[in-house]
């Protein structure tokens, strides 16, 4: 690190000359780099004042600081243009940015103002103060500026430590102390304290064995050989379609598949013909009772006939495709409704 | 008489303190043990509570006999002495000590005081004794006979004080003895009112002490008897005359003077022995010591002189007048007291050649009033405390020592020969037809009220008598329902009386005879006599004359006539002198009633005022604070905006100033 | 051009800082102006060690940051809690003070 400033400090002379001259003066170097910052700065310092969005204003900030640090390092304070960069841009502003993600980026403000006169109070106050401080600054008589020549005669960053390590070492023990104090005061601030008991996966499957029920995870819908889509019931090893394979979600919304027009269509498919009727695909060969039909003989035997032809089995191959927009296993599907619970 | 008549010309003495022994006794420091005694029985009494209640009575007994045994004794020692020194100053060391005032605490024992001391230990120690029986029934007789011995010792205190602080001291310690005593059963609400009157009257008296000490700590830069009675001389005569009238208003408010009189008709609400010897005897007689001993004063304020005798002229009057409607014995003999008192303060401001004559009666009546107080207390043990002398009569034959030792006082106190009134009340009579600087008008003036009320003292107290003792029985029924039994009182209370009456009837002629005027003179000074307006002869028979007048008229009315039981209506003069000649409507209107007033003015002055300007700065307060309320509105941005403004505000201002 | 140029542009931030502060109700705002008030009594700092010749005003200007730093931790921290209780990162409904 202090090999970087040390690199930073040398070749920065060369770029930005920050001697004064005789009088008093900065270099033109220096009053061009003055000029070119302090709009961008002025105009950045505005947008906090008027961004609509937190981002922005962050943003506007965090281009305030960086032009700060450039100032610094042309005022022979290479060490503070370093640390605004470090502190304030890598760690402040982040940690704004961070807090503002964690309140909600999207919401941006009401510029609207809520209290009465207010905004004229503040519009008041605020533009006399920049008067009446710039009056102050800018109107005083100063001695000729002595610049940092001789202070900074074994480099700036030496010449800084030699002070606080020195004069002001107490003051940086205490501030040393106040960080760590800050640090635990944030982390007291924000501790949530838990007012149920935690529950982890161990309580879950307890939970699981103790209430009865299928322990393992429920089968995964649309194992068909042509269909893998979430909507269609798997099939036991029995042959019989499980109901229960299909989301939850599904079921109630009435976006089941029928098992048993999947089943007509293979036993078509089996026969040579289109599965839709129209198709251009032919699927193999093969001899015997249709599959498909023999395993739905089997789960239906007793009840009704197997149809002939599904009624809309037109558009059968795009629908599990849009179903499984929401995807679910059942597995997740129970954690789900797990988290509504609590 | 004799004495009187030795006495030739009325010139002022010099001042009493110029003949003070430079030799002294060293037996006048017994005297502080007159003090003590009482007062230690007194804290112990009150200090051990229900544990002394078994033997408390006697202790106070014992007290007050042991003050008596001293005052015997330092009486003894001062007669041994030289006349002229028999005025001793016992000093106690520096009491207040307070940049320009310095007072030591001393003791003046000189005949004056002894006699005092004597009156009251003797008649005192008899009245304990007396009461050991008379409250023998009352739960609270320890307390009594606390306040008694705490009384006596503040009277004691009194009386031998030797400057006006000190005397004050005392002056305040038989006012509380006294208000404790007239309101003994302040659970009866009119005897604590009782109570409170008196109380309030003597503050008024209190007010001219304290008023006379202040003259005379400014005018003499001392309070103690012998620098100011030694600096008269050199003060002016305005200023005595104010010190003059000042004490004479403290002694009108101790001694039931005219106008500060009508405390002591209801002060008897207080026990029997209380008004006995409190009352009648010793601290009512307060006044009259208070003026003879400031005698130096009096003779250089020859008007502050006039208004003392003027003052006891119309007491005098004022309170026979009262006794002759009473029908409530206590009150009838309060009226006499004050009457007789009445003739003291008169002779004390006919000047020097009264006060021997004024302590004379002082003497006199302390017996035979306290005889008759005692007296009536026997009638009221005996008639079940029934007080209303209508509902008596004829009860002479059933309380045979009662009726002889109350008869011995009433030949007293009407002076008949030889009687001890005769040698002292007559006096008085005498000396009040004594022209004063030779101005015979004050003589015919003063002389005539006190012989007139001789005749209407011999009635009213014949009226008493004869209601009480003769005539036919008027009993009513006790307050149980059963039939009166008077009975004769028991021996601790009837040996007090007997005493007493002996006193009543040889008291005069022996203190005469063994040159009682003479003894006084020491303190008194000595003056000589000058011929009454009338000759003394004429002056006795009068007096005599008047006297059988009034017993025969009440004789007639009173015991031979029927009396009603219930009070006729009267003349507008008895109705008037029933309500003692209106005295309570008079201060009601003249000073009850606008206090009253001044008080509701400054209520409603200190309501309007005071209060509106305290609550007014609240409402200021409350008005202001719901004003700025509404800048508190919570926001965090207006409190940031104000501290802005603010801040810029400051700026400028700072930015201004300095150009 | 003279140094005074920094120091003007430094009330100027300064002051659209503090109207920052005073105009916007998002807490996280109102923040970031208090943080661009510090920064241009940074730049202000940082401007007058060079006038001066003395690095204390850098280093002043380096505790100014670490304390900023710090603030910057807490701040957030109870704008964190305080939105979690309240869903709400206004300025203004923090104002419980009002009876």
């Amino acid at each position: 690190m202090s090999g970087t400033l040390a690199t930073v400090h040398a070749a920065l002379p060369a770029v930005l000359p920050a001697a004064l001259e005789e009088t008093g003066r900065t270099s033109t170097g220096e009053a061009v780099l003055f000029w070119v910052l302090a709009p961008i700065m002025v105009l950045a310092a505005l947008g906090l004042l008027f961004a609509r969005k937190t981002v922005h204003a962050a943003l506007a900030v965090v281009v305030v600081m960086v032009s700060l640090a450039f100032l610094y390092v042309a005022q022979d304070a290479v060490f503070l243009g370093v640390a605004q960069v470090v502190v304030y841009t890598g760690a402040v502003m982040m940690l704004f940015l961070f807090v503002l993600m964690l309140v909600g980026v999207d919401r941006s403000d009401s510029l609207v103002e809520t209290i009465r006169g207010q905004r004229w109070i503040g519009v008041l106050a605020g533009v006399g103060l920049g008067v009446v401080l710039a009056g102050v600054v800018g109107r005083a008589t100063y001695a000729p500026a002595r610049g940092l020549v001789e202070a900074n005669a074994a480099s700036n960053p030496v010449g800084v430590a030699r002070l606080i390590f020195g004069d002001h070492v107490l003051a940086f023990e205490v501030v040393g102390c106040l960080l760590v104090v800050a640090a635990l005061g944030a982390l007291v601030l924000t501790h949530r304290r838990r007012l149920t008991p935690r529950i982890g996966q161990r309580e879950l499957a307890e939970r699981r064995v103790r209430e009865g029920g299928s322990l393992v995870p429920l089968p995964a819908p649309g194992v068909y050989a042509r269909h893998n889509a979430m909507d269609v019931p798997a099939l036991g090893p029995d042959g019989r379609p499980l109901e229960h394979s299909v989301p939850r979600v599904l079921r109630v919304r009435g976006q089941e598949a029928d098992a048993r027009e999947y089943a007509a269509r293979i036993d078509r498919v089996l026969a040579g013909g289109w599965a839709n009727g129209a198709g251009s695909f032919t699927s193999a060969t093969g001899d015997g009772p249709p599959l498909g039909a023999r395993a739905l003989a089997v789960h239906a035997a007793g009840q009704e006939d197997a149809p002939d032809d599904a009624p809309g089995g037109a558009d059968g191959a795009d629908e599990p495709s849009a179903a499984s927009a929401d995807a679910h296993t059942a597995d997740g599907d129970e954690m789900r409704d797990e988290e509504v619970a609590r | 008489m004799h004495t009187l008549m030795s006495l030739t010309t009325p010139a002022v003495v010099a001042a009493v303190d110029d003949v003070v022994a430079p030799v002294a006794w060293e037996g006048a420091r017994l005297a502080v043990w007159l003090v003590v005694v009482p007062l230690v029985s007194a804290a112990v009494l009150l200090l051990l509570g229900r544990r002394a209640d078994r033997w408390g009575h006697w202790l106070g007994v014992l007290a007050s006999a042991a003050s008596f045994v001293v005052a015997l004794g330092v009486t003894v020692g001062l007669l041994g002495l030289p006349a002229a020194q028999r005025v001793q100053d016992v000093s106690l060391g520096t009491w207040v000590d307070a940049g320009a005032l310095t007072v030591d605490a001393g003791l003046r024992v000189d005949p004056l005081a002894m006699t005092f001391v004597l009156l009251v230990t003797f008649v005192g120690t008899l009245i304990h004794v007396y009461s050991v029986a008379y409250m023998e029934h009352d739960a609270a007789r320890r307390r009594f006979f606390a306040y008694l011995n705490l009384f006596v010792a503040a009277m004691l205190l009194l009386v031998l004080a030797d400057s006006y602080l000190l005397l004050f001291v005392g002056w305040e310690g038989v006012g509380l003895a006294s208000y404790l005593l007239i309101g003994f059963w302040n659970h009866n609400t009119p005897y604590a009112v009782a109570a409170k009157k008196a109380f309030v009257a003597n503050r008024v008296g209190d007010v001219g002490l304290v008023l006379a000490m202040g003259l005379m700590f400014a005018t003499f830069g001392s309070l103690d008897f012998g620098t100011v009675h030694a600096g008269v001389a050199q003060a002016s005569e305005g200023t005595l005359t104010l010190i003059g009238l000042a004490l004479l208003l403290a002694a009108c408010g101790k001694s039931a003077q005219f106008p500060l009189q009508s405390w002591l008709g209801d002060a008897m609400a207080g026990p029997t022995p209380v008004s006995a010897l409190i009352h009648a005897a010793t601290m009512v007689t307060a006044g009259v010591y208070l003026i003879v001993r400031s005698g130096v004063i009096y003779a250089a304020a020859p008007t502050a002189q006039l208004v003392v005798a003027v003052v006891g002229a119309i007491t005098l009057l004022f309170g026979a007048i009262v006794g002759c409607a009473k029908d409530d014995i206590k009150k009838a003999l309060a009226a006499s007291t004050m009457s007789q008192i009445g003739y003291m303060v008169l002779a004390a401001g006919l000047g020097p050649v009264g006060y021997a004559f004024a302590i004379f009666h002082l003497v006199t009546h302390g017996f035979f009033k306290a005889g008759m107080f005692l007296g009536a207390g026997s009638v009221m043990h005996g008639m079940d405390d029934q007080v209303d002398m209508r509902r008596f009569g004829g009860l002479g034959r059933y309380m045979k020592i009662t009726y002889v030792t109350f008869m011995a006082g009433w030949l007293a106190i009407l002076g008949v020969f030889p009687f001890a009134g005769f040698w002292s009340k007559d006096k008085i009579i005498e000396a009040a037809f004594v022209p004063v600087d030779g101005e015979p008008w004050r003589a015919w003036v003063f002389g005539g009220i006190a012989l007139l009320g001789a005749g209407i003292t011999a009635f009213y107290m014949s009226r008493l008598f004869f209601l009480t003792f003769e005539g036919q029985k008027r009993w009513s029924a006790r307050r149980d329902g059963s039939a009166q039994h008077p009975h004769e009182s028991p021996l601790l209370m009837t040996v007090p009386m007997i005493v007493l009456a002996v006193g009543s009837v040889g008291l005069g002629w022996l203190l005469s005879g063994a040159g009682f005027v003479e003894w006084l003179e020491p303190s008194v000074g000595h003056a000589e006599h000058h011929e009454p307006v009338l000759p003394v002869p004429v002056i006795v028979g009068a007096t005599l004359g008047l006297v059988l007048v009034g017993v025969v008229l009440a004789w007639r009315m009173y015991a031979v006539g029927q009396v009603p039981v219930a009070p006729p209506r009267g003349t507008v003069a008895t109705r008037a002198a029933r309500k003692d000649l209106y005295q309570d409507v008079v201060n009601d209107a003249v000073l009850v009633e606008p206090g009253r007033y001044l008080t509701r003015s400054l209520v409603y002055g200190d309501k309007a005022v005071v209060d509106n300007t305290a609550t007014g700065l609240g409402r200021a307060t409350v008005g202001v604070g719901d004003a700025v309320r509404r800048v508190q509105n919570g926001y965090a941005r207006s409190y940031a905006a104000s501290m802005l403004i603010g801040l810029v505000a400051l700026t400028v201002v700072v930015l201004a100033v300095r150009g | 051009m003279s140094l005074t140029n920094y120091l003007v542009l430094a009330a100027i931030l300064f002051a659209i800082g503090a109207t920052t502060v005073l105009l916007r109700r998002n807490a996280i705002i109102v923040f970031m102006g208090v943080e661009l008030m510090l920064n241009s009594t940074n730049l202000l700092l940082v401007t007058f060690a060079r006038y001066h010749g003395n690095l204390t005003g850098q280093v002043l200007a380096f505790f100014v940051m670490v304390v900023a730093a710090a603030e910057v931790v807490v701040g957030l921290a109870i704008i964190v809690s305080i939105f979690r209780t309240r869903r709400s990162a206004s300025v203004d409904d923090v104002n419980l003070l009002k009876s």
